[in-house]
């Protein structure tokens, strides 16, 4: 209930957007995520969802409509707050690690934010035990597993302290032990969250609520389990749940 | 088109209508070629350093002085400087009518048959083919550096970007070994296939030796007159 009352940490109303070229990528969008909110992105490759996620720390500002973060506009003014209120965690964790140790790139987003000496070094350890990784701050990312970069990739988003978390594919590219370990470590994280993914379990498992992105807009926003209990609504919009995959019912009312 | 810039380049200097004639004959082309102007200006930048070289030449080269807007300038490295602005614009022109107007393969093929040892052909076509991927992976780092606030602001983003530029590096170097490892499980051995295409036919020929037959038209007129 407080829900309804309260200001919506992430609030998309009526984005649209074309690139420079002339395709149109998003079609008018609703969305809004409240604090605490842990919300799945789900849609076809080519829906949208990556250029949805780059309107959202304003990489990219929308052609219509606008995004506002705990009530602030997403516009060139203001990239500075936003970029540090929106922490985004790319797909492939090769491309956000880039320093020659795991601490130095910990550290990159929070000095961005003007945070230096102990308070830099609190922040960097506090992100790399959320995460597990305290252990290989001294180790060069690309001596890493995939499973652990990816790791650090999200402490590199944590360490700038965000009110939202944003995630690509989280899931994508990581062997089942892995894609547990990050399961586990963003369920125990306290923080309002969307997560793009196209895969339908972790969805289930991580947020209560989903939305779907087809052909740039939003088509459906409800309770993940009803959503993908919904067979004929997923399979319209290219998503299906795993071979072998059965809803467990007992996870109707979470 | 190499032969053309040869002939410039092997045209004595001092004979300053005859390198505005080549330079016409370029814009010509140029013109008949349809190239957008700005396309062509953005890529002439490359021979900025050259420029710069050749406005230097005459205050550093010894010689006789000449009075030039009062300024006392060496004769000899005025002549030079010149020479070489000229050159330099037309090589770079014609590299750039060359690059605009041939299919990047057609010109590696045609590097293979002017018998450029094939390493070299193989090295240009493997940038060629690679150059927009790792354009593709600058950009996405780039914007994963922005979501984290970073702003690139003059000398004080030096460091930041020369640490992307060598994980770059070092990505690519890494991309370029799991290509050669992609190849070797293909039955590479150390030989690519050649890059065949037609022969040209006459008419291409033709059109081909335009530009340095024109070149050399120009250059026996000027000694003639001379």
């Amino acid at each position: 209930m407080e829900n309804f009352v309260s200001e919506p940490v992430l609030e998309i109303s009526g984005v649209a957007y074309a690139y420079p070229d002339g395709h149109q990528a998003l079609f008018g969008v609703d969305l809004h995520v409240h604090r605490g909110e842990k919300i799945a992105l789900l849609g076809p490759n080519g829906a949208g969802k990556t250029t949805l996620v780059l309107h959202i720390n304003g990489i990219l500002l929308p052609g219509a409509g606008s995004v506002r973060i705990t009530g602030m506009e997403v516009k060139t003014e203001n990239l500075k707050q936003i970029r540090s209120k929106v922490g985004v965690v790319f797909q492939d964790p090769d491309d956000q690690l880039f320093m020659p140790t795991v601490r130095d790139d910990v550290a990159f987003g929070p000095n961005n934010m003007g945070i230096t000496g102990e308070e830099l070094d609190d922040r960097v350890n506090q992100a790399l035990t959320a995460v597990g990784m305290q252990a290989f701050a001294d180790r060069a990312p690309q001596h890493l597993s995939f499973g652990q970069r990816r790791r650090v990739a999200i402490a590199t988003v944590l360490a700038m302290q965000p009110e939202i978390l944003v995630l690509d594919e989280p899931s994508s590219n990581l062997d089942p032990a892995a894609r547990r370990e990050i399961a586990e470590i963003l369920n125990e994280l306290d923080i309002t969250m969307l997560m793009v993914t196209h895969d339908l379990p972790y969805a289930l498992e991580l947020c209560q609520r989903s939305v779907i992105l087809s052909a740039g807009t939003i088509v459906a926003d409800r309770n993940t389990y009803d959503l993908l209990a919904d067979e004929e609504l997923i399979k319209q919009h290219r998503l299906e749940l795993p071979f072998g995959f059965k809803l467990d019912p007992s996870l109707a009312k979470k | 088109m190499l032969l053309f810039v040869l002939l410039v380049v092997l045209t004595p200097l001092g004979n300053w209508w005859l390198f505005i004639t080549y330079l016409l004959i370029i814009f010509t082309v140029i013109l008949i070629a349809k190239l957008p102007p700005l396309t062509v200006i953005r890529r002439m930048v490359i021979e900025v350093p050259f420029v710069i070289f050749a406005v230097l030449m005459p205050f550093f080269s010894a010689g006789p002085y000449v009075s030039v807007l009062g300024m006392q300038l060496s004769e000899a490295g005025l002549t030079a400087g010149i020479g070489l602005l000229f050159k330099g614009t037309i090589g770079v022109l014609s590299s750039i009518t060359l690059a605009s107007t041939t299919p990047m393969r057609e010109v590696l093929s045609g590097l293979s048959r002017l018998k450029v040892p094939n390493m070299l052909v193989e090295i240009a076509a493997f940038m060629v083919r690679y150059v927009d991927v790792v354009v593709d992976e600058m950009r996405r780092m780039r914007i994963a550096r922005q979501s984290r606030g970073y702003f690139e602001t003059g000398i004080r983003s030096w460091p930041v970007i020369a640490k992307a530029a060598g994980a770059l590096f070092i990505r690519a170097y890494e991309r370029g070994e799991r290509v050669h490892l992609a190849m070797l499980s293909r039955g590479y051995q150390g030989k690519m296939p050649s890059y065949q295409i037609a022969i040209a036919t006459n008419q291409q020929w033709l059109v081909g030796m335009i530009l340095p037959i024109s070149a050399v038209v120009v250059l026996i007129l000027g000694w003639r007159i001379s």
